[in-house]
């Protein structure tokens, strides 16, 4: 579904991505894993189509993803890592993606409130998203991507400084999402989440995948002495 | 001796302001209108180009900004003085007819105001440029969507630009006395006194009850209008 060859990427002189390859498949959750400042987060922006000056080759479908990137965003939605909220209330928010694909007015109404119950957001349906706890606006900005029918939803640490509770329904809510066929990439330094949700992983260091491969034998049993150094050094076991 | 001086001054004004003395109701009005015509004018011209430069990346942007920076902080004397020269009746744009007349206040103003709604515009567009183009984008928002989405956004502080540049030009004096002249007849059509020319007359005639009661209702305007202005953009610009 997702192929990357050799992508490099740079901001001035330094380096965020070199010579990425990567193959992410229909319907599974696939984790990057590293530190802050690895490369996840450029990753997942190129996925998204949100940087499209990068070095290299990126196939969505088989197809080159720059020739058509308007397309290919379409089909991604990114959740970033610190949500940004929309003036307006919870429903404008989940709602905004719909609206700008002209979803009638009924459907908007049916796909929001679902998302809203999906996400336990029901009681703040009508309250200004920005004066949410950081939590539940994590929450919103999962309702308003997953609202959207896309192919493959990009999560940057999506439950990074969370507490157990708001951690639990974002987590239970992505599997419940893998189960509908969607693809989920995730970038996350939570070695307990990336085993506990990814089919899948790789691990990112200085801008390079280091070692990829299925996530238990990732975790259990990596190959690559920095993939060792990385998940030991958690003291993960 | 020097407190009972500005004591009765202020008693003075009380008397004036209860009583809605016509002098200082017409000057008041004719305040408001010329720095209100003025504010519009700026934002009809000012918003729209603040919109595209906060917006477009372009060579020269950053010199651009630098200059409607600038003259954010021109004196007001050295503008009045330059209009008047522009607008003299030997001068370049003499034959406007806009020396001492309301609407030469007005476009005084404005030329000294528009800065400040540019800039202004330009900086409540970059504050959320960045993270609302690329929340717009993954959302599926074309780039009319983004763009709108983005002036939506940066509805307060565009608000609040015209805001500030409308109490810019309702408490200048220099563009307001050389342009305008501070012009009084009771009764007459062709009056150009505001309040701050007014202010400064009365002060130099040693009349303080006026001085302090025309102080006191520009205060007042100035006060009202951003409180106003505070309460609209919470109740329909949208949530905070």
């Amino acid at each position: 579904m997702i192929e990357l060859r050799n992508i490099e990427k740079r901001y001035g002189e330094t380096v965020a991505l070199k010579k990425v390859s990567l193959r992410i498949e229909r319907g599974e959750i696939f984790a990057v894993i590293g530190n802050s400042g690895a490369g996840k987060t450029t990753l997942l922006r190129i996925l998204s189509m949100l940087e499209t000056d990068f070095l290299g080759e990126y196939l969505f479908n088989g197809k080159d993803a720059r020739e058509r990137a308007e397309e290919v965003r379409g089909r991604i939605t990114m959740v970033f890592q610190n949500p940004v909220m929309f003036k307006g209330s919870v429903f404008d928010n989940v709602a905004y993606g719909l609206r700008v694909r002209n979803v009638d007015s009924d459907e908007i109404e049916k796909k929001v409130e679902e998302m809203l119950k999906l996400f336990r957001l029901e009681r703040f349906r009508d309250k200004s998203a920005r004066k949410l706890s950081g939590g539940e606006k994590q929450r919103v900005a999962m309702a308003r991507a997953f609202v959207i029918d896309a192919d493959v939803y990009a999560l940057d640490e999506p439950t990074a400084n969370l507490d157990p509770e708001n951690a639990r329904i974002i987590e239970k809510t992505i599997k419940k999402i893998k189960e509908r066929g969607k693809t989920i990439v995730l970038a996350t330094h939570n070695l307990f989440q990336a085993k506990r949700l990814a089919d899948r992983a790789a691990y990112i260091e200085s801008g390079q995948i280091i070692e990829t491969g299925e996530s238990k034998e990732l975790f259990e049993n990596p190959k690559h002495p920095r993939t060792q150094n990385f998940i030991y050094g958690f003291d993960f076991f | 001796m020097a407190w009972e001086y500005v004591v009765n001054g202020i008693n003075g004004a009380i008397k004036l302001v209860v009583n809605g003395d016509p002098e200082l109701v017409d000057i008041a009005i004719r305040s408001v209108k010329v720095s209100g015509i003025a504010a519009v004018l700026a934002a009809i011209i000012g918003v729209p180009v603040g919109v595209v430069v906060g917006l477009s990346r372009f060579k020269g942007r950053g010199l651009l900004k630098s200059i409607f920076n600038a003259l954010l902080g021109i004196p007001t004397v050295v503008m009045g003085l330059i209009l008047y020269l522009f607008l003299a009746p030997a001068g370049p744009l003499g034959f406007l007819g806009l020396l001492y007349t309301e609407m030469g206040i007005s476009f005084g103003q404005m030329l000294l105001i528009l800065p400040i709604v540019i800039s202004f515009t330009v900086s409540s567009i970059e504050s959320v440029e960045r993270e609302i183009r690329d929340l717009a984008l993954t959302l599926g928002a074309n780039k009319i969507q983004i763009m709108f989405k983005i002036v939506e956004e940066s509805l307060s502080g565009i608000v609040l630009s015209i805001i500030a540049a409308f109490n810019r030009a309702v408490a200048e004096l220099g563009i307001a006395l050389m342009v305008g002249g501070n012009i009084f007849v009771r009764g007459g059509g062709l009056n150009t006194r505001v309040l701050t020319t007014s202010i400064q007359m009365y002060v130099a005639r040693g009349e303080i009850d006026y001085a302090l009661a025309l102080g006191t209702i520009l205060m007042a305007i100035v006060f009202t209008i951003t409180a106003i202005s505070n309460y609209l953009q919470k109740k329909w610009v949208g949530y905070d």
